[in-house]
């Protein structure tokens, strides 16, 4: 049987507000264990909560940015719980009258681009965290992360296949560092992921029953969990089993996941509207004020450098995956002036390469952006062939010199001068009788020959064209 | 000293009449001779009273003094007090030192007030007769086998019995004026949101409101003064000014119309009382008020909205009472649930068990709309019977309580008869409306209580209409003998 598989994913991106949710206390990730958790975040009797407008126009302006509704009133409610990390015994979330409702994305995926609806995002608490290591037998509790802003975003189970599930978390992604609402830290687990997946026989209209994945902290095991969770359902029913409603757990040492718990044993939250809360009323002077401040989009971003620069889609969507790498990207195009499409090369070829290797983010680049640019147009100009550009790049990405300054130093500049090109051509041919008879007797493939000894002549620094032209000529005899 | 007004004592302490030390000292002094007997003071803050008073001492030398500095006053052990034990009544918070003051707390600390000590109570404010006090029952004044009203139990009786000048109190579902009613004192539960509830101990959040709790209108005046106002630390306080409660006290009340609801005055209100309150109301005619029957015609679903809504917020408010940060912790738990179990199972007693369970089921899947949701569609129902009322009538009028207190553990064992002791008072609550209770006359040797209830804000007119009446009546003048 052919199955379809049914995706839908919940984020809960961690708003980068500088205080909590709830309370006055840092979010500053990695403090001492309990330093940056107030009486309100510890939940002492008494203590009352009070909403941080900051996270409410981050959720705002995540609402804008996805074309969503922003909700003129929505509503607080408790989700309560026991564990040892959620000081007052609930969580503060928002249930059935979330902060956004309804908006989307637009993913690329082979070459195709899908709409992925957003159901919902609603604002929330983090807890605390439960410290299982070193308290010999006895469990650690760290309340500084309790109290963290959350956004929790809710997708439509509109994904047909972990790659386009990863594709759209990485979209989210971006959008949400763009909008300098979440750092994007998925090893801090600041932008964290569960995904709900079934199966469906193809052309069926009901959805199979779900199982939610969580512990997803990395696009990799996002695509991999899923993967193995997909085929884990359709080996079940077509081994003649059901699947369960049910919780599992993505174990990315032996990737797999594994159930934590059923339907049955799960909570019974007994969600309430918080009373120590009113209904947050947003009106419609704030969100334009926030509008204001929406920077341009990545999906906007894409189009005008196709536009503005000439790129293809492809080139269009990698350079404005985020919004640092398409900064840079702008950034080089306008110090080197002219020829967007060879800067395009440039950030996506041997930087990102150089990058890659490295282990670093383009925002952590040993070659800015007008170092860069300085070689380009070195390139453009006909200083440097593209060979001995690469060379130039090594030295940039090792030192803080401009690539003038390389080029100088090591004496690279290309060599355009037409007699100085042909004084070479004339010793090669001289020095090579043979191999000339040949070529002149119809072995074309000894040109190359030729170009490598010229090139190795002028030390590289011949320019390609020039000599290829030269050495046409004077081959004929 | 002990007997006289907070104003008449601020006047003495500005005189130098005589010190805060030597009040505070007759005080202590009475307490050290009374307590013993009532059971008000859960804690005595002896050595910190005195400190508090000779810096008043300084406040007033130097000319700088309040309304309330000097002035010893006893706290509900339901306010967060820095450094001191708040036990809210409970084993579960027996040894609870909070790091924080509450903003009323607080508000009193810059006034300059003395705290005599923490008030004895029912656990976590749930209860009509002060039973349900870890440390024990208080007694009432006036009749020491008999209770002294609840939650605010210790307070009133600390009053009645004048231990102290004056006390807070917090009333969720008639918390402070049915106290108020048994021990003969004046109380006052105001507009919800009007005193800030940070640092409170929360029982039902939408329904706590704390007040002041005194011997007069006077009195309440001055110390609903310094605990209204807004608070940016709590997101239900109401961000308007705070009038000036004396000012308005010698008000006229000619033209007054008195609202009375019939549903007050029907089945299961105690003869005496119908009649004491009928003559505080022609009082009130004498005084140039007019009077009509008003009609409350929800009344009747209050109890069972309160008794939905109070529990179902105090399942969750009561949660963070785990043992894992703070308050009781089990020996040696054996696992989580362990923990959780036993902690839970020891720390609380047994009517703060019963509302935990009765509000995690009114929440449960499949239970929410059937209660909780219901419940809160009968509080606007009641609001809006209210909002009729007061297009007809400034003040509404009625008993405090149906009976006058009762014996020790006559209720206990009934917990709806328990219950229907604050059939009076619940539906101000849910509605979120001002009431207080006033003394009006005794009823087999005990004191009785009237309740006027305003509409929203109207503090300052309920403080004038009562303080009115005890102008021109004694019965907030009279001491238990055995405490006079």
């Amino acid at each position: 049987m052919e199955w379809e598989t049914v995706i839908g994913l919940e984020v809960h991106a961690q708003l980068a507000t500088k205080s909590k949710i709830f309370s006055s206390a840092a979010t500053a990730y990695g403090a001492v264990p309990n330093t940056q958790a107030c009486a309100v975040d510890l939940g002492l009797p008494g203590v009352l909560p009070v909403l941080n407008k900051e996270a409410v126009r981050m959720a705002v302006k995540f609402g804008l940015a996805i074309g969503a509704r922003v909700s003129p009133r929505s509503v607080f409610a408790r989700k309560n719980y026991f564990y040892p990390d959620l000081p007052k015994g609930y969580q503060i979330s928002q249930y059935d009258l979330p902060v956004v409702a309804k908006g989307h994305l637009n993913i690329l995926v082979d070459e195709k681009e899908l709409t992925i609806g957003i159901t919902r995002a609603h604002l929330e608490e983090d807890a605390g965290k439960s410290l299982h290591e070193d308290f010999h037998g006895l469990t650690g509790i760290d309340l500084n992360r309790a109290g963290t802003p959350l956004l929790e975003i809710v997708s439509e189970p509109d994904l047909r296949s972990a790659k386009e599930a990863v594709a759209y978390l990485k979209k989210l992604h971006a959008l949400v560092r763009y909008l300098e609402i979440c750092d994007g830290n998925m090893q801090e687990g600041s932008f964290r992921c569960d995904a709900n997946v079934s199966i469906r026989p193809k052309g069926q209209q009901e959805f199979g029953t779900r199982a939610e994945i969580k512990n997803l902290n990395s696009f990799r095991f996002v695509e991999k969990a899923i993967n193995y969770e997909i085929e884990r359902q359709i080996e079940l029913i077509e081994g003649g089993g059901k699947v369960v409603q049910e919780t599992r757990l993505y174990d990315s040492v032996k990737d797999e996941t594994r159930s934590m718990r059923t339907k049955e044993e799960a909570n019974d939250y007994r969600y309430f509207p918080d009373p120590d809360l009113l209904p947050l009323e947003i009106h419609g002077d704030f969100i334009e004020e926030v509008r204001h401040t929406l920077p341009e989009l990545p999906d906007d971003k894409r189009d005008r450098f196709k536009s503005e620069y000439g790129l293809n889609d492809y080139d269009a969507s990698l350079l404005t995956a985020t919004r640092e790498l398409a900064d840079y990207y702008e950034a080089v195009t306008k110090a080197a002036v002219g020829d967007p499409k060879l800067c395009a090369n440039w950030v996506m070829g041997d930087l990102s390469a150089a990058l890659n290797k490295a282990g670093l983010e383009i925002q952590d680049s040993p070659v800015s952006a007008d170092r860069l640019a300085g070689l380009i147009q070195r390139i453009a100009d006909n200083t440097i062939s593209g060979k001995i550009a690469k060379q130039v790049f090594e030295l940039l990405w090792e030192s803080q010199d401009t690539a003038d300054a390389i080029i100088d130093q090591q004496g690279l500049k290309q060599i355009t001068d037409t007699g100085a090109i042909e004084a070479a051509i004339d010793k090669i041919i001289a020095d090579n009788p043979d191999q000339l008879a040949q070529y002149r007797a119809g072995k074309d493939k000894l040109f190359g020959f030729f170009v490598g000894q010229a090139m190795k002549a002028t030390q590289g620094k011949a320019n390609p064209a020039q000599l290829n032209e030269l050495l046409k000529t004077k081959l004929q005899g | 000293m002990h007997d006289k007004s907070i104003a008449e004592l601020a006047a003495g302490l500005r005189g130098k009449a005589f010190s805060s030390r030597e009040l505070t000292q007759s005080f202590l002094e009475r307490i050290g001779r009374f307590n013993p007997a009532l059971n008000a003071f859960v804690t005595v803050t002896a050595e910190r009273a005195l400190e508090q008073a000779d810096a008043a001492d300084g406040r007033i030398a130097a000319g700088q003094a309040g309304s309330l500095t000097g002035i010893p006053l006893g706290q509900k052990d339901i306010f967060c007090t820095q450094d001191i034990r708040t036990s809210c009544g409970s084993k579960m918070l027996d040894r609870f030192i909070s790091p924080y003051d509450a903003t009323v707390i607080e508000r009193f600390n810059q006034a300059g007030a003395v705290m005599l000590g923490k008030l004895n109570m029912d656990e976590f404010a749930m209860g009509s007769s002060n039973e349900t006090s870890y440390y024990g029952p208080v007694k009432n004044p006036w009749d020491t086998g008999t209770v002294p009203g609840g939650s605010s139990g210790g307070s009133a009786s600390a009053v009645a019995a004048r231990l102290v000048a004056g006390a807070t109190g917090t009333d969720t579902g008639g918390s402070i004026r049915q106290p108020a009613s048994f021990c003969g004192i004046t109380g006052i539960k105001p507009t919800y949101g009007l005193v800030s509830r940070y640092g409170m101990i929360a029982f039902a959040s939408s329904l706590d409101q704390g007040g002041p709790m005194a011997r007069s209108a006077e009195d309440c005046a001055l110390l609903l003064q310094a605990m209204a106002g807004y608070d940016e630390r709590d997101s239900t306080s109401l961000d308007r000014p705070v009038p000036d409660y004396s000012a308005g006290l010698a008000n006229g009340v000619e033209g007054l119309r008195i609202g009375l609801p019939k549903e007050f005055f029907g089945e299961g209100l105690d003869s005496d009382i119908a009649r004491l309150i009928d003559q505080a109301v022609a009082e009130y005619r004498k005084l140039g008020a007019t009077v009509k029957e008003v009609s409350l015609p929800n009344m009747h679903l209050s109890g069972p909205a309160y008794y939905v809504v109070a529990p179902a917020e105090c399942s969750s408010n009561l949660a963070r009472m785990d043992g894992v940060r703070f308050g009781h912790r089990c020996d040696a738990p054996k696992d989580l649930a362990d923990l959780y179990t036993r902690s839970r199972g020891e720390g609380f007693g047994a009517e703060v068990k019963r509302r935990i369970l009765i509000g995690t089921y009114a929440l449960s899947a499949g239970y929410y709309d059937a209660y909780y949701l219901k419940a809160q569609k009968i509080r606007r129902l009641i609001s809006d019977d209210f909002k009729k009322a007061f297009s007809e009538v400034d003040v509404i009028m009625g008993p405090t309580s149906p009976s006058v207190a009762f014996r020790f553990g006559e209720k206990s064992a009934d917990p709806i008869a328990m219950y229907l002791s604050d059939i009076y008072t619940i539906a101000v609550n849910l509605a979120g409306l001002p009431g207080m209770s006033i003394p009006v006359g005794f009823s087999k040797n005990l004191p009785v209580g009237m309740q006027i209830i305003g509409d929203y804000f109207a503090e300052g007119r309920l403080l004038n209409v009562a303080h009115r009446y005890q102008q021109v009546t004694d019965w907030h003048r009279q001491v238990p003998k055995e405490f006079a």
